[in-house]
């Protein structure tokens, strides 16, 4: 398989606070690939940098074989365009309604007709299991309908990668393990490149292929869940015994 | 070349069906549509289509559902599992079915009378708000318990200080050109000396107390709203309240004490360059000389002027402060009902300066 995103020796820094310390990883096509790591250890950072919202201190990024850091403002878009984005916070358009929210890509970037265009929405928040919300405002919703309203807008136009930070963070386990399920259906269906910043343990287990974790700036381990979970780091061993239920 | 093509009563996708060419299959069908109601059965043939994505199984679920007005079966045949697979995952055919929660539509009298009634609310709110302000301004004077510690020099700071320099600048062009624009007609009746008068008296007043009160409605009172208003959207209102504190006091009452100090200091200051730049008019276009229009100033001016300024500065200084307050606190909705708070905030609390100095002049005339 091809690396669709090929990160080399980044450097990041906040005001001169250096939180990645030369971070290497390739993320194939058609995987599922986890970031992991301890809260406020740079995952959300290192995502940022990878869509090019952040300039790192030094390294390369390159998405679609294209490097990212230093990159024109439209070619950037047009990249991003390939790409639906996640936040950890959701962050919809508060003054506008959940159906407003999902439209915005398919009204602003295709050509397709109103009809159709609501067909898609009402799909893909079927998708995310919000269909009933479709009219609320966005600031009626709770935290967990935040997050798959947000998740149903990244996904309106079946960009060719995903990114999520922690699409199931504050969800119930059942609505978390439908929105995993929903992840893997777009990658078989629709051979989406998925990039997930994740906590879960139920939900590494589910979908990951692979697999980078993040520790003090350094990407400690990078490979498949299998290897992850035979790992002799310290750190690793102890993030996949310490969440377990005994 | 198209993807798509009709043979024998069935339509032939090939390649793909994507968001890209999505809208142009629709338009296929229904030019074809002719065609195809001539037999209530029609096939969409998907042996040779390679990718589909959700906006090409949202179009062909959208020909399965207009057709079936017409009464014609439509049916995908020969799709490999993987078509088949996307076909069911982004079906929308039973979607389309259920009924989604629609908002009410209000219908004319409806949106009266719930006018009338946000209105009546409003009015109760804001005179709740007001005594508790009241309440918990004179109460916080003698217990500083959940009052944040030194926020009251910074907002003195934001409110009083900063503000010192575009209300100087704004005092002196209105004392100036009011004396310019009376000096013409003054000259002309040989009432020269009167232009001490006149200035000292409106500036007092009028124009110290109401240009200080306009400019800070706009600069500081949009600044309470909107501060208040993105606090109460994101939760920080409650989370004070959780900790047992009063967000009255917490995070009004600091703003509501600089305010209070602020426009009086404000005013006088206006008060004075405005009247130096009624000064400058007498000096030099009307020819006084200075101690001829300092002597006159001492005749003129009564204590009541001064008091009439002050008394003035702290009545907006507590409306603009309670508006902007009340407009925070109502807000709802995200960043747009941060945007109509700070609006409201500064329309309002300039309507109701402008009616309250009307009432004071008629008290005070
Ligand atoms: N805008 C910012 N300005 C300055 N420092 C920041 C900023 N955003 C994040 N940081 C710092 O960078 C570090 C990494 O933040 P980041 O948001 O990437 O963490 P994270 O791994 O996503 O954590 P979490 O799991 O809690 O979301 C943190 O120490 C944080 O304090
Ligand atoms: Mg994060």
């Amino acid at each position: 398989m091809e690396n669709i995103i090929e990160v080399k020796d980044l450097i990041t820094e906040y005001d001169g606070l250096r939180i990645l310390d030369g971070i290497t990883l390739d993320i194939k096509e058609n995987e599922v690939f986890i970031i992991l790591g301890g809260s406020g250890c740079g995952k959300t950072t290192l995502l940022k940098h990878i869509i090019g919202l952040l300039k790192p201190v030094s390294g390369s990024i390159k998405v679609f074989d294209k490097e990212v850091v230093g990159i024109e403002e439209e070619d950037l878009d047009d990249i991003l365009m390939k790409c639906g984005v996640l936040f950890q916070n959701g962050a919809l358009l508060n003054s506008l309604s959940v159906r407003d929210n999902v439209a915005i890509p398919l009204e602003q970037h295709s050509n397709l007709e109103r009809k159709l265009i609501n067909r898609i929405i009402e799909t893909k928040l079927n998708l995310v299991e919000l269909a009933n919300a479709m009219y609320l405002s966005t600031s009626e919703l709770s935290g967990g309908m935040k997050k798959r309203a947000a998740l149903a807008r990244a996904i309106a136009l079946d960009p060719q990668i995903l990114f999520c930070d922690e699409p199931s963070a504050g969800l119930d386990p059942i609505t978390s393990k439908a929105i995993d399920d929903l992840l893997l259906q777009l990658k078989r269906q629709l051979n989406m490149t998925i990039v997930v910043v994740t906590h879960e343990l139920a939900s590494i287990h589910r979908i990951a292929d692979r697999i980078v974790f993040l520790d003090q700036g350094k990407a400690l381990f990078v490979g498949t869940l299998e290897e992850a979970l035979n790992s002799d780091i310290k750190e690793i061993q102890e993030f996949f015994t310490v969440g377990r239920f005994e | 070349m198209n993807s798509f093509e009709f043979k024998d009563r069935t339509l032939v996708l090939t390649d793909e069906l994507t968001i890209s060419n999505a809208e142009a299959f629709i338009k296929f069908v229904s030019a074809n549509l002719s065609d195809i109601r001539q037999n209530t059965k029609f096939s969409i043939d998907a042996e040779d289509l390679k990718t589909i994505d959700s906006a090409g199984v949202a179009a062909i679920d959208q020909v399965i559902d207009s057709l079936k007005k017409f009464s014609i079966e439509t049916k995908v045949i020969n799709a490999s599992e993987k078509v088949e697979n996307s076909l069911t995952a982004f079906s929308s055919l039973e979607l389309s079915e259920k009924e989604f929660r629609k908002p009410a539509k209000l219908g004319y009298i409806e949106n009266l009378g719930n006018m009338g009634f946000n209105l009546l609310d409003n009015i109760k709110y804001f005179i709740y708000l007001a005594a508790d302000m009241l309440f918990w301004g004179v109460a916080g004077l003698f217990s500083k318990k959940g009052q944040r510690k030194g926020e009251f020099i910074i907002q003195s700071n934001l409110i009083g200080v900063n503000a010192l320099p575009i209300v100087g600048l704004i005092s002196f062009l209105i004392g100036f050109i009011l004396s310019l624009q009376s000096a013409q007609q003054l000259r002309n009746f040989g009432a020269n000396i009167f232009i001490v008068d006149l200035i000292a008296i409106s500036m007092t007043r009028e124009m110290g107390p109401l240009m200080t009160a306009i400019i800070l409605a706009g600069r500081s009172g949009s600044s309470i709203a909107s501060e208040i208003a993105t606090m109460k959207i994101s939760e920080e209102l409650d989370a004070l309240k959780t900790m047992a504190l009063n967000p009255i006091k917490y995070v009004v009452l600091p703003k509501l004490y600089a305010m209070t100090i602020s426009m009086p200091l404000l005013t006088i200051f206006a008060d004075i360059i405005g009247i130096a730049g009624g000064f400058l008019i007498g000096i030099t276009y009307l020819k006084l000389s200075p101690t001829a229009f300092v002597d006159r100033m001492a005749n003129v001016m009564v204590l009541k002027d001064i008091i009439t300024s002050i008394v003035k500065s702290f009545v907006f200084a507590w409306l603009i402060t309670i508006v902007g307050v009340f407009f925070g606190l109502r807000a709802k909705g995200g960043a747009g009902g941060v945007g109509r708070a700070t609006t409201g905030s500064v329309v309002t609390a300039i309507f109701m300066v402008i009616v309250a100095d009307a009432v004071l002049g008629l008290l005070f005339y």
